[in-house]
């Protein structure tokens, strides 16, 4: 419930920020770089002299749309790759299940990171690597379901009325075993917005001057002893969106399924 | 005996036939950039002949899976090929950084197994408890909170306004305290949820009513009997968190200017230095499946109920 209020907030934030704010956020005025808080710079302004809230409202559009966007990916690629490789075995299963294991054999961070190597920065780049580091939990999550599935007595029927095997995985298996990959999604988004947060603090991501919060932390950090608000608010409102997809991923968890571990 | 050979074998063919499919994405990574591969890997201050010397060498004219085999037979006997960045070869200038990279994981890691084991453990013992709702909270804010993020915290609070730690480099031990604290973070919190989980559960186990029956202090209960038959669910988190901690090295690196593998592959994106980028992307891979087959092979070793499927 509190992770429900936490996300609703900042979409809420996110989605009215040209309501809250009057500050175009890449506007640039070396003037007021650097500035405290007052009442015209509420968070007051960043190395170049942009208002801080503006681009941190702004940017929350963007770091949400590019978790929301990279789990899309992970989701669409790999739950159907996970009923195929679950349903039908063999080497289908096998070649699946070695590729999954491949992108699992880079560690964490590192896949994301290596595919934005090949890709190249900006926007479009970090929402496919990230999606694609997402895509292996999905393939295991869904073959696993799957499995189980597949022995049920409604499968079996579907077989015996001569139903083909295309409708079967999409029509009778795979949303049965959506509850778990709904609850995988939400946790997955607050990963995505932290790897996609990562890559941008490292320079790599979102490119300058479009506000991103990964970006503006990364920014922030050469002005940490000068001010340090520049690195505490974005990486601030980070924390605080992925606390909440996984306070709700962890409360979706519950509703859904009581079976699944809370680990 | 052979049961164990068996999954052994098994596991070892699986992890082999894992590494290499690694080493064929790493090799189709400098195949799939826009450009000559030859061009890609000589670097942005490469001649002409520096180019072409290294096009023939590459073997480029050839197909593609006859430069795969050119590239997996050096890669065998410890071959990288050369960092555009400083013309030397790849593994010695991985090496320093290996070290670095590693002495920085470890503690981490056993940072993060022994306060993650202890906290959740002791919330077990107390379920519900005020300890065990603070420890919830701050696994939450653990694994929530961003690396990079924590250790720019810590770093204006011990660096810069206590002015009890360095902020960044790598000298002395005081250096890879406040990395170490952020790299551990949320790997403890990890640790310290599944080992809750665990003991809760094995806390309910007969054998544990069994030893309090007979006298046993609880303390010794705890320690003994239960957490000893709780470890292995521990083992396979604390196992697979070895991995996260080598990913998580990349950016924690990057805060404190530490100077390691994560922060070698940051500086070779940038500077365009592919052959470096191959060889930290192949090494960072092979520890984190060796890791994991040594935890399968290990929890078997623990747990004789396991068996070797």
């Amino acid at each position: 419930m509190a992770g429900l209020v936490l996300l609703v907030s900042l979409f809420a934030l996110a989605v009215a920020a040209p309501l809250l704010t009057s500050h175009n956020p890449e506007r640039q005025k070396l003037s007021e770089a650097l500035r405290p808080l007052s009442p015209a710079h509420p968070l007051g302004t960043d190395h170049l002299g942009r208002d801080m809230l503006a681009r941190l409202l702004y940017g929350g559009r963007l770091s949400l749309l590019i978790g929301f966007l990279a789990v899309g990916l992970g989701v669409v690629v790999g739950v159907p790759l996970g009923a195929v490789s679950g349903f039908r075995g063999g080497l289908t299963d096998l070649v699946i299940q070695r590729l999954a294991d491949i992108l699992l054999s880079f560690p964490g961070f590192l896949l994301a990171l290596s595919l934005v190597a090949i890709l190249g920065v900006g926007l479009r780049n970090v929402i496919i690597s990230v999606g694609i580091s997402a895509v292996p939990s999905f393939i295991r999550l869904v073959r696993g379901s799957v499995l189980s599935i597949r022995e049920q007595v409604y499968v079996e029927a579907a077989h015996a009325i001569g139903q083909r095997r295309t409708v079967i995985i999409f029509w009778h298996v795979l949303p049965n075993a959506m509850a778990p990959v709904i609850v995988q999604a939400t946790l997955s988004l607050g990963f995505a917005i932290l790897v996609a947060a990562g890559l941008g603090f490292l320079g790599l991501g979102v490119q300058a001057p479009t506000p991103e919060w990964g970006t503006m932390l990364g920014e922030g950090r050469q002005y940490i002893f000068r001010a340090p608000g520049l690195t505490m608010y974005p990486g601030l409102v980070i924390f605080l969106a992925v606390l909440g997809f996984n306070l709700f991923g962890d409360g979706l968890r519950d509703a859904l399924d009581p079976r699944m571990s809370r680990v | 005996m052979s049961l164990f050979r068996q999954y052994l074998a098994q596991r070892l063919l699986a992890s082999a036939v894992t590494l290499l499919g690694v080493s064929i994405i790493v090799f189709l990574m400098v195949r799939l950039l826009p450009g000559d591969p030859a061009q890609v890997l000589a670097g942005l201050l490469a001649t002409e002949e520096d180019v072409a010397r290294l096009r023939a060498d590459l073997g480029l004219n050839k197909p593609l899976h006859i430069q795969y085999g050119v590239f997996l037979e050096r890669l065998l006997h410890g071959n990288l090929g050369r960092s555009a960045r400083t013309s030397q070869p790849v593994l010695e200038e991985l090496k320093p950084r290996l070290r670095a990279t590693l002495t920085l994981a470890v503690v981490s890691a056993v940072l993060a197994s022994l306060a993650g084991v202890a906290a959740g453990a002791l919330a077990a013992t107390r379920p519900y408890s005020r300890f065990d709702y603070v420890l919830s909270l701050a696994t939450l804010f653990g694994v929530s909170m961003p690396t990079y993020w924590l250790g720019l915290m810590l770093i204006i609070v011990f660096a810069v306004h206590l002015n009890w730690l360095p902020a960044a480099g790598s000298e002395g031990a005081a250096s890879l305290i406040l990395p170490a604290l952020t790299l551990a973070a949320f790997s403890v919190a990890l640790i310290a949820r599944m080992t809750r989980a665990s003991m809760l559960e094995v806390l309910g186990q007969e054998y544990v009513r069994t030893a309090r029956a007979k006298g046993v202090g609880e303390t010794l209960v705890v320690a003994r009997h239960a957490l000893r038959n709780a470890l292995v669910p521990i083992l396979t988190v604390a196992g697979l968190q070895f991995g996260t901690l080598l990913g998580g090295a990349v950016l924690t690196e990057s805060v404190f200017g530490w100077p390691g593998m994560g922060l070698l592959l940051i500086e070779s994106i940038f500077s365009r230095d592919y052959a470096m980028v191959q060889g930290i992307v192949l090494v960072f891979s092979t520890l984190f499946i060796l890791t994991n087959l040594a935890v399968d092979l290990l929890y078997v070793a623990i747990d004789p109920r396991i068996r070797y499927t």
